[in-house]
């Protein structure tokens, strides 16, 4: 029997347009075998956590660069705590300083990866994570 | 250009050389590669010769500067007459903050102003507006009204500045803002030097700040070009850009191609509209990238220029010489700095800043050495800015015109991007046009292919970065990053109640009303914007008129 594959959202909260990073991460966790949904732009956290609820993912992973994530971010995890649906891992990348990254952790987000990461890291994450 | 027999000699002598004198070394010392290929993945040949250009011809494909098809530069004397303008992009959290930050520019010896707009802004929403939590001031500075825009420039004579802004779907109530401000500073709509990038096509293909579907946003970019054609004869009605379309993957190429081809659009539209092409022409004005293959970006500027004279000469029958030259503002390719090791980032932007310099660049804006990290602090602009002052006074590349015109290499480069935008740009109108090919998602596929491919390369160790995926340091986390004060929104949220408060109330409800019918004629819709500008209406109230009477663009996504 096959194994089911990883389902992963990739979105992009916010105003911000620049999504080259989310297309070629989609790109790559498609080329590795996931089954991948990716949202477009100008996504609000409840339309996130809505999408990802329906399409019942694995994973989502998150891209801004405008420096919104210290807001949008934590809105995110509380929506998915308040539908129960904290099983999902989230990842996160895009322009986030460093000293962001603490805090964005202990509001559940798994892991953030930042400019210059390999894609087969992003890979390896999400297949060590979703086991 | 070159003799006939010449050529023929060259390339008998060449073939000898190849298979004796390069045999004989390869068989001793291989290359370091197989295929040498340019920064945006063109094969690069070991040697050019003038046996590359046999069909060079002088006066056709180069001709003296300022002169058809200018592809040594628009101005007869370039930057011996003047130099360009040194133009650093900035704007981050409120209008006060803003307006401290171009005064340190202005006093540092920068020459012209560029306006970054946060993100509410460039999408027309104002701060208090829910999409925009958490956005406010964030990549650029929050303008809700007029009163933020007087803030903005408070003490800056805009007589004397020439001003660019960044911002597309709401351009037109911007561009009311700026002139309502020069009013009240005494200055006419005429003595205004500036450029309003105004280019959406290029934001449903790369950049992603759209508000209208494509044809409304057409009727408002026409109605800039016919408004500034006969108030505003020097300010620039549009920045047409392939800067964010090479930032989200776009080769050199592709970059000339889809720019161009957006250009093709606008000039067809505003033809349509009832424009005459030498009337709007003189005040279109290009955006390019550059990035880090210095001698493939001077060939691409060079080819830009030589298309688009040919282009609007022979494709539109523009007669006004100032109509068929490509005026272009450079930025440094934000995509190409590393988080590692940042300081080595000011040598990208060395490089490519000499690389728009030695293309003919009319303004510059180089890219801080700590944007990968964050908005660029006070120190990184200055070095930013210092390295376009020393490449000006201490490099001298430009104490003559066009200095690398006549290099094998160079003029090979230049004819192939060239050839192969110009390919695109065919393949684009059989497509029917940019409009009809971002529809189709198009433009926007070939340039995902390119970055994932650019990415692949990257891992697969094909093309190195340095400090990314080699000559890798263990490094301690970067300090001193700007950040935009998160009281910053609330402050905003604050001054936007006050105005409402504080203004005429029914003035605001005739002149929006008064917008929203122009809206469903063909009525220049500029005045009727003005006339709400004046009446401090914000942006976001006369956006909202516009999307019930336009409504609102969704992007076709494609992966």
């Amino acid at each position: 029997m096959k194994a089911k594959k990883i389902r992963v959202l990739v979105a992009k909260p916010g105003l911000d347009g620049h999504d080259r990073g989310a297309k070629v991460v989609a790109r790559a966790l498609r080329d590795a075998g996931m089954e991948v949904i990716y949202t477009g732009l100008r996504q609000t956290p409840r339309q996130i956590v809505e999408t990802a609820i329906q399409e019942d993912v694995n994973v989502i992973g998150l891209s801004i660069l405008s420096g919104a994530h210290t807001h949008l971010f934590p809105e995110i995890m509380r929506l998915l705590k308040e539908n129960k649906a904290e099983d999902i891992i989230v990842i996160a990348g895009g322009v986030i300083p460093e000293e962001d990254i603490p805090e964005l952790k202990k509001v559940g987000i798994a892991e953030i990866f930042t400019p210059g990461t390999d894609t087969r890291d992003i890979i390896n994450f999400i297949k060590e994570k979703v086991k | 250009m070159f003799d006939k027999n010449e050529i023929k000699k060259i390339k008998q002598l060449r073939e000898q050389w190849e298979n004796s004198t390069i045999k004989k070394t390869l068989e001793r010392f291989p290359e370091r590669k197989d295929k040498f290929v340019s920064g945006s993945g063109e094969e690069v040949d070991r040697l050019y010769a003038p046996d590359n250009l046999e069909d060079f011809d002088y006066f056709k494909d180069l001709n003296f500067p300022g002169e058809y098809p200018y592809t040594r530069g628009v101005q007869p004397t370039m930057y011996r007459g003047r130099l360009w303008t040194m133009r650093q992009y900035a704007g981050f959290g409120t209008a006060e903050e803003s307006n401290k930050r171009y005064k340190y520019l202005l006093t540092q010896g920068q020459t012209g102003l560029s306006i970054a707009f946060d993100l509410p802004t460039q999408i027309g929403y104002d701060s208090d507006h829910p999409m925009s939590l958490g956005e406010v001031g964030k990549v650029g500075v929050a303008i809700d009204s007029l009163k933020d825009m007087e803030t903005l420039f408070d003490g800056i004579p805009l007589d004397r500045v020439s001003t660019s802004m960044t911002i597309n779907a709401p351009a037109a109530v911007l561009l009311a803002m700026y002139i309502a401000v020069a009013e009240k500073q005494g200055v006419s709509p005429d003595k205004l030097k500036g450029t309003i990038q105004n280019d959406i096509l290029k934001e449903y293909i790369a950049r992603g700040t759209y508000i209208f579907p494509p044809y409304p946003s057409m009727r408002l970019i026409t109605n800039i070009f016919e408004f500034c054609s006969k108030e505003m004869p020097s300010w620039n009605a549009i920045s047409i850009s392939g800067y964010h379309i090479r930032e989200a993957g776009a080769t050199a190429i592709q970059e000339v191609a889809f720019t161009l081809a957006d250009g093709i659009a606008y000039v067809e539209a505003a033809i349509k509209s009832g424009l005459k092409v030498d009337d709007f022409a003189p005040r279109l004005s290009f955006f390019f990238n550059a990035h880090n293959d210095l001698l493939e970006e001077v060939a691409k500027f060079r080819a830009a220029r030589r298309l688009w004279a040919r282009i609007m000469k022979e494709r539109f029958g523009a007669k006004n010489k100032k109509s068929l030259m490509l005026r272009f503002h450079t930025q440094t390719a934000g995509c190409t700095l590393t988080a590692q090791q940042p300081d080595n980032n000011i040598i990208r932007v060395t490089i490519q800043a000499l690389a728009a310099v030695l293309g003919g660049t009319q303004s510059l804006h180089t890219n801080s050495r700590d944007e990968a990290l964050a908005l660029p602090a006070e120190d990184s602009v200055r070095i930013a800015l210092r390295t376009q002052q020393i490449i000006a006074y201490e490099s001298g590349v430009t104490e003559t015109i066009d200095p690398l015109a006549g290099s094998y290499y160079i003029e090979v480069l230049t004819k192939n991007i060239e050839e192969q935008a110009l390919k695109y740009i065919e393949k684009i109108d059989k497509l029917g046009g940019a409009p009809r090919a971002i529809e189709k998602g198009f433009i926007q596929q070939e340039i995902q292919n390119s970055a994932y491919q650019y990415q692949k390369e990257i891992e697969e160790g094909k093309r190195i970065v340095v400090g990314v995926n080699k000559f890798q340091i263990k490094e301690e986390t970067p300090k001193g990053l700007l950040r935009v004060d998160p009281e910053v929104g609330r402050r905003q949220v604050e001054k936007l109640r006050e105005l409402k408060e504080t203004r005429d109330n029914q003035k605001v409800k005739v002149s929006l009303s008064a917008l929203g019918r122009a809206a469903k004629t063909d009525a220049n819709l500029i005045p009727f914007i003005l006339d709400c500008v004046k009446s401090y209406v914000t942006l976001g109230e006369i956006c909202d008129v516009l999307r019930s009477e336009f409504g609102e663009y969704k992007e076709s996504i494609k992966l």
